[in-house]
């Protein structure tokens, strides 16, 4: 029996600007109703551009994109029942609050007191009650986001696009922010995808992402999938800090390999599909290596080196440790202890190591 | 959301001192040169003697004659009529015509079309006028209309009204986030809906501006209007422009005293009421940064 | 996949913009209208006097110009109108003082007009608007007026005059052939030059004022900060990075003042005929209207150059903007 087809299903889109490389390079996706989907990637890799398509901004230049079984094809945005909050809020600054949360309820041409009531209603659940007769300009960046998220939402959409949503708020906003948003986009249950460049954004609010790079879909998973397995150097690199081995693959065994590398030799706790002497390159996030003043016991995975920096960030530490090839490690620590008697200064030597789950082999 | 550029200080140019005050003596002998035949003007209305060599004694007789003056009167009626029309029909053709530029990229005869409409701005008025005025000889010569007369005066000033009325709302367009329109799209305003409830009241500022300025360039012209025009249909520069040849007319200077009086109420009022605005945006504008949440 | 609901009562609007004809054309009819008047009351006069200059007298039908002999057609243009124009040197020399004067009075007006939009963009934030204000009032008032005070101001007797003389001014005038002789500052080369900077100045100092207040003033600093003084900054930041301002204001002001008529007529002299007065004087003097079309199609095409340069680099500056 075939899996019931997605909500949102975009096959084999592309989009050509003529500028001769593809902005949107052959992307499918299939996104589940009720989901908060993230578009994650660096500026240029037509993720904003994926978004416009879906928006009706823009159209494919080829393949398809369905909603709910029915094709969108080259249906104007006034048509489609997707609304769009914009990164810059886009709120209509000679209309007040109330009127910009009721202006897509006016165009179907509802009945006023329903009208009203809606929009009391959405004005409710974003807290900005008491708040209806205001323009934008008297507002806050925060409130003016949650005029944007309101309006976007009060026409009860069956697909909710959000645009760099919390890009143009500060750092202790974000945070709060981000909460927020999630909990209304899951209360209201309408379907979600978002495009971001702040993988934090992208890994804290959504069920699911997938990182884009020059217009190709490198990966699709939840954010722990994609955090601790990446499919890609790219992708291991662009989220979160990673520290990259080269080396080949010296023993295979259905339940472990053993990776050599200049600096290190690697035993996994999995197998892997390959060969002997085969060229791989080995992932391992700097939070999974500990440091130390002895050498650690056992015989793999570990490393001696020389402290280059230090860097204090409160909560963590982060150390640069130059290894016998010259290449450096980076080895991020939670502080866990108030004070470390026995932690390492710069210019020390210390050892390094991980477990043999810590590592991620990838091609390289 | 960028921070806010410092405001242009000033640094030395030669030295603090010379700087500020150069800049000062530059800007009053300016301002002087600028002022100086308007307030020659409003002197010469109230003297007694008609050559404004001669001091003859402060009079009102010269505007008590202006108020009988049935021909500049009707110059000033027409003139108010016709530029009323043309700052309306150049404001509503400005508009679609910045529209068109500022949204459409590429149309056939885009490059044309935009020639057109700033050529008038460059172009001499004798020329315009002239080419105007054969053009409706011929056309009335086949068709038997248009008579020269308002109407003609009408369409010369609309074509100059159109060039201005266009920069000025273009200009505006062009400054618009376009992420507005796209939202108004978005939640279900179709194109011309669009236009009429977010783009239109957005650009209303601009547009009085515009309607102002193609008011005051239709009022005050004399070129196209002395090609264009015809029996009875004397526009005020008219009147002014034949007298004005003759010489020193105390007449005249009566009239442009007052029409200076009225311009520089209009003007002041506006300033006052724009500046009063503004301090009030900037208020609610800090307001609204305070920290509530 | 429509909004749920249609609008009971569409307006008459939105019933004519749902019109299927509206919505395949309406981006047609939005451009066609003002597209068409331009074609009517632009293009069409301009082709209007091109065939009129090529004919005899003010006949407008083509018959005298096309004509079928022995079974060929044969265009027959009276170049008469141009050939008088190419012999006479009057209408060479004409132009030429036209160019002159034009040039004479963008220098000039550069000359004051820079400082001007200097001092302005460097005052107070807050005494900006006001003198703004200030500059563009005048522009309200009628220009015929002020034009026309000017002859007041410097006829004999008038203020200007009488001060002029009084500084001494007025045989080194004469002596550079500003004005004929001493005391007679009306109806002079001088009295036409400051009627033309007196009434285009604010179109100089607007684009000026305006690029030089969006300057960034931090590029300022930073020249100051690696050891530019105040004089070198100026020439070497603050005038280049104004050049978008510099040229748009000498177009603004070359080009209208090359066809300028009131100005000369009311200011100028017997050796400030310019081209715009020639003009009037054929068309309304000589009733010769196929020539009065040969001077202004010679004076459009002469002016199409700067024209388009003004044009194309309007339209690069948006561009780079965008």
């Amino acid at each position: 029996m075939a899996a019931p087809a997605s909500y949102l299903q975009i096959r084999d889109v592309v989009k050509d600007f003529g500028t001769g490389s593809l902005a949107v390079d052959h992307v499918s996706l299939d996104i589940h109703k009720g989901e908060i989907f993230a578009l994650l990637g660096p500026s240029g890799c037509g993720k904003t551009t994926l978004l416009r398509m879906l928006a009706g901004f823009e159209t494919p230049t080829a393949g398809e994109i369905l909603l709910d079984g029915q094709p969108l094809g080259g249906l104007p945005p006034y048509l489609r029942p997707i609304n769009m909050m914009f990164q810059s809020y886009a709120l209509f600054p000679h209309l007040s609050v109330r009127e910009n949360v009721a202006f897509g309820l006016k165009r179907d041409g509802l009945p006023r007191d329903e009208v009203a009531g809606r929009v009391d209603a959405m004005l409710r659940l974003v807290q900005l009650r008491g708040y209806e007769q205001r323009k934008p300009h008297q507002l806050s960046g925060g409130q003016q986001q949650r005029v944007a998220l309101a309006r976007s939402l009060v026409k009860r959409p069956q697909l909710l696009l959000l645009d760099e949503p919390l890009g143009a708020l500060d750092k202790k906003l974000r945070e709060e922010t981000q909460v927020e948003l999630v909990n209304i986009i899951t209360e209201v249950g309408v379907t979600c995808v978002m495009v971001t460049h702040d993988q934090e954004e992208a890994m804290n609010m959504a069920s699911r992402m997938a990182v884009m790079n020059e217009g190709c879909v490198l990966q699709v998973g939840r954010p722990g999938e994609v955090y601790e397995t990446p499919a890609s150097r790219f992708v291991a690199d662009f989220i979160g800090n990673v520290n990259l081995m080269d080396g080949a693959v010296a023993v295979d065994e259905p339940d472990y390999v053993e990776i050599d590398c200049p600096d290190c030799r690697h035993h996994v706790g999995h197998g892997i599909t390959g060969h002997v002497g085969m060229a791989v390159t080995v992932a391992v996030r700097p939070e999974k290596i500990r440091l130390s003043r002895e050498r650690p016991l056992g015989l793999h995975n570990q490393v001696r080196g020389t402290v280059r920096d230090k860097s204090y960030f409160g909560s963590f530490t982060v150390y640069h440790l130059v290894l016998a090839s010259g290449a450096v490690l980076k080895v991020s620590e939670s502080n866990v202890d108030r004070f470390r008697e026995d932690a390492p200064e710069e210019g020390q030597e210390a050892w390094a190591a991980w477990s043999s789950t810590a590592q991620v082999v990838m091609a390289p | 959301m960028s921070p806010a550029r410092p405001a242009l200080r000033r640094p030395p140019l030669l030295g603090p001192g010379f700087h500020r005050g150069f800049g000062r003596g530059w800007l009053t002998a300016g301002f002087l040169f600028l002022y100086l035949p308007m307030a020659a003007l409003v002197l010469a209305s109230f003297n007694a003697s008609p050559l404004p060599a001669r001091w003859g004694g402060a009079t009102l007789r010269w505007y008590r004659e202006l108020l009988q003056d049935g021909e500049l009167g009707a110059g000033l009626w027409l003139s108010v009529e016709i530029a009323a029309w043309a700052a309306t029909a150049s404001v509503v053709l400005g508009t679609l015509a910045a529209v068109a530029l500022t949204r459409y990229r590429r149309f056939r005869g885009r490059t044309l079309f935009g020639g057109m409409v700033s050529a008038p701005l460059v172009m001499p008025e004798v020329i315009v006028g002239l080419s105007l005025l054969l053009m409706f000889v011929s056309v009335q010569r086949w068709f038997g209309v248009p008579e020269r007369g308002a109407l003609t005066i009408w369409m010369g000033h609309v074509l100059l009204g159109l060039a201005y009325a266009t920069v000025v709302v273009q200009a505006r367009l062009e400054g618009m986030n376009p992420a507005l329109e796209e939202a108004a799209a978005d939640l279900g305003a179709r194109p011309l809906q669009v236009f009429w409830l977010v783009t239109l009241p957005l650009m209303a500022q601009a547009l009085a501006a515009a309607w102002l300025l193609t008011f005051t360039l239709s009022l005050d012209d004399v070129v196209l209007s002395a090609f264009l025009s015809g029996p009875g249909s004397t526009t005020l520069p008219l009147v002014l422009f034949s007298r004005a040849r003759l010489g020193q007319r105390p007449d005249i200077n009566a009239a442009a005293s007052l029409i200076i009086l009225v311009v520089t109420i209009g003007v002041t009022v506006a300033s006052v009421l724009l500046a009063r605005a503004e301090r009030r945006r900037a208020a609610e504008l800090r307001a609204a940064q305070r920290p509530t949440g | 996949m429509t909004p749920a609901g249609r609008p009971l009562h569409a307006t008459l609007l939105d019933r004519l913009v749902s019109h299927p004809m509206v919505r395949r054309h309406g981006r047609a009819t939005l451009i066609g209208v003002p597209y068409g008047w331009l074609l009517a009351f632009f293009l069409l006069p301009f082709l209007i006097i091109l065939k009129i200059s090529v004919s005899e007298m003010e006949e407008v039908t083509f018959q005298d110009l096309v004509t079928w002999q022995d079974g060929r057609l044969t265009l027959a243009l009276q170049l008469r109108s141009y050939l008088a124009i190419l012999g006479d040197r009057l209408y060479l020399v004409t132009y030429l003082i036209s160019l002159k004067y034009a040039a004479v009075t963008t220098v000039l007006c550069l000359a004051i007009g820079y400082p001007f939009a200097y001092f302005m963009a460097r005052a107070r934030p807050a005494a900006q608007p006001a003198l703004l204000m200030l500059v563009m009032l005048p522009f309200w008032t009628s220009f015929l007026l002020r034009v026309y005070a000017w002859k007041g101001l410097l006829m004999e007797g008038g203020l200007v005059a009488r001060g002029l003389g009084a500084l001494g001014l007025g045989a080194p005038a004469a002596a550079l052939g500003l004005i004929p002789a001493e005391g007679l500052w009306l109806n002079t080369p001088f009295s036409l030059v400051v009627g033309m900077v007196y009434t285009y100045l604010p179109f100089m100092v607007l684009p000026l004022y305006a690029t030089l207040a969006k300057l960034d003033v931090r590029l300022l600093e930073a020249a100051a900060d690696l050891g530019a003084t105040p004089w070198v900054t100026f020439w070497k930041v603050t005038v280049p990075l104004s050049t978008a301002g510099i040229i748009a204001g000498a177009m603004l002001v070359f080009i209208p003042c090359i066809g300028e008529f009131v100005i000369p007529e009311l200011l100028g002299g017997p050796s400030t005929l310019m081209i715009g007065r020639v003009l009037w004087d054929e068309f309304f003097s000589n009733n010769d209207w196929p020539m009065a079309s040969a001077v202004a199609v010679t004076v459009i095409l002469l002016i199409i150059v700067p024209l388009a340069l003004f044009n194309r680099y309007q339209a690069e500056a948006r561009e780079v903007r965008r």
